[in-house]
C-alpha cells in the first residue's frame, strides 16, 4: 500500500487532532495560518539559486556541500529546520557525464525551504510514474535533450531525505558575480528538469 | 546501532505488498540493487503511521532500470529501511 502517504493514519490523526485543538479554544487556527505564512514566504527558490551560485564561486563550499548539505548551508544563510522538523538534504551533482533527476514516487516529497511550493507537474501521477522508468523521455518532454551517452541519475525521495540538483555551470559565464549566476538557475534546474 | 548492511553490498528488497502504509515503492519490490550510502537512523515509516517508534537504520540502494523495468540504461535510488532489505 505504497501509493500515496498524504492518506496516512498520522495524517489523517493531525487534521481531527487540529479541528478538536480549533473546538477547545487551544489553539487559534489564525495563528496556525500565519506561522504557515511566514515558513511559505521564506520557502522560494531563490534559495537554491543562492546555493548553487555559492557552489559555482567556492570550491570548499561546494565540496561541503555535496558532503553534508546540512551542515553547508548555514554559509549562506540558510537550514532546512524551518518547517516542524529539520529535514536530511542531499545536493547531487551534473557533471559532463551524469544527470541527476528527482521525483518522489510515494507523493510530493521536496525540499520547499529550498525550492519554495513545488509545480504541480512535480505532483502529477504522470512525472512520479514515468520518470523512473523513462526519464530520458520526460525530460526530452521538458525540452532538455541529454546527449546519449549521458547516464541518468534518478533519486526517489521516498524516505527521509530530500532532494536538490546542483546543476552545471553554463559557458560564457566567467565574468559574472555570484549575485548575477543566481539569476541563471531555474526552479527546474535544482529538479533535473532543465540543464541549469 | 548497527547497520547489517554496507556500502557495496548487494541486496533485495521484500517481494511483499502489504496491506498497511510502507515507503517501499512497488516498482522496487522483490529487486536486486546495490547499496551506496547510509542514509541515516529512522523511525520505521511502517510502524510509525500506527504510532509505533522502531528507529532502524536505512540505507541509500541504487537499482539499474534493467532490473526495475527490464530495459533503460539509467539507474533509480531509494532510502530503504533495513528491514525492506535481505543479502542477495
Amino acid at each position: 500500500m505504497s501509493d500515496d502517504h498524504d492518506d496516512s493514519p498520522i495524517a489523517a490523526r493531525v487534521r481531527e487532532l487540529e479541528a478538536i485543538l480549533e473546538e477547545k479554544g487551544l489553539l487559534d487556527a489564525t495563528e496556525l495560518d500565519r506561522a504557515l505564512e511566514a515558513f511559505a514566504h521564506k520557502a522560494t527558490p531563490a534559495n537554491g539559486f543562492r546555493v548553487v551560485a555559492r557552489s559555482w564561486v567556492d570550491e570548499e563550499f561546494k565540496a561541503r556541500l555535496l558532503e553534508n548539505a546540512n551542515e553547508a548551508l548555514p554559509a549562506v544563510g540558510l537550514s532546512m529546520g524551518g518547517g516542524l522538523q529539520v529535514q536530511r538534504l542531499r545536493v547531487v551533482e551534473n557533471t559532463e557525464k551524469v544527470h541527476n533527476v528527482v521525483v518522489c514516487t510515494l507523493c510530493s516529497c521536496y525540499p520547499i525551504a529550498l525550492l519554495g511550493p513545488s509545480p504541480t507537474w512535480y505532483k502529477s501521477p504522470a512525472y512520479r510514474s514515468k520518470v523512473v522508468s523513462h526519464p530520458r523521455e520526460v525530460l526530452a518532454q521538458f525540452g532538455l535533450e541529454l546527449p546519449a551517452d549521458t547516464e541518468i541519475r534518478v533519486w526517489d525521495a521516498n524516505a527521509e531525505s530530500r532532494y536538490m540538483v546542483l546543476p552545471r555551470r553554463p559557458g560564457g559565464t566567467e565574468q559574472l558575480s555570484e549575485e548575477e549566476l543566481a539569476t541563471k538557475v531555474t526552479r527546474n534546474g535544482l529538479i533535473g528538469t532543465a540543464a541549469v | 546501532m548497527s547497520e547489517r548492511f554496507r556500502e557495496g553490498d548487494r541486496v533485495r528488497t521484500s517481494a511483499v505488498d502489504p496491506d498497511h502504509h510502507t515507503r517501499l515503492p512497488g516498482y522496487a519490490r522483490g529487486r536486486v540493487g546495490v547499496v551506496i550510502g547510509d542514509d541515516g537512523v529512522h523511525p520505521l515509516a511502517d510502524l510509525r503511521a500506527r504510532g509505533i517508534e522502531r528507529p532502524q537504520p536505512v540505507y541509500l540502494v541504487r537499482f539499474t532500470a534493467r532490473e526495475l523495468f527490464g530495459q533503460g540504461d539509467h539507474t533509480v535510488t531509494l532510502s530503504l529501511w533495513e528491514e525492506y532489505l535481505s543479502d542477495e
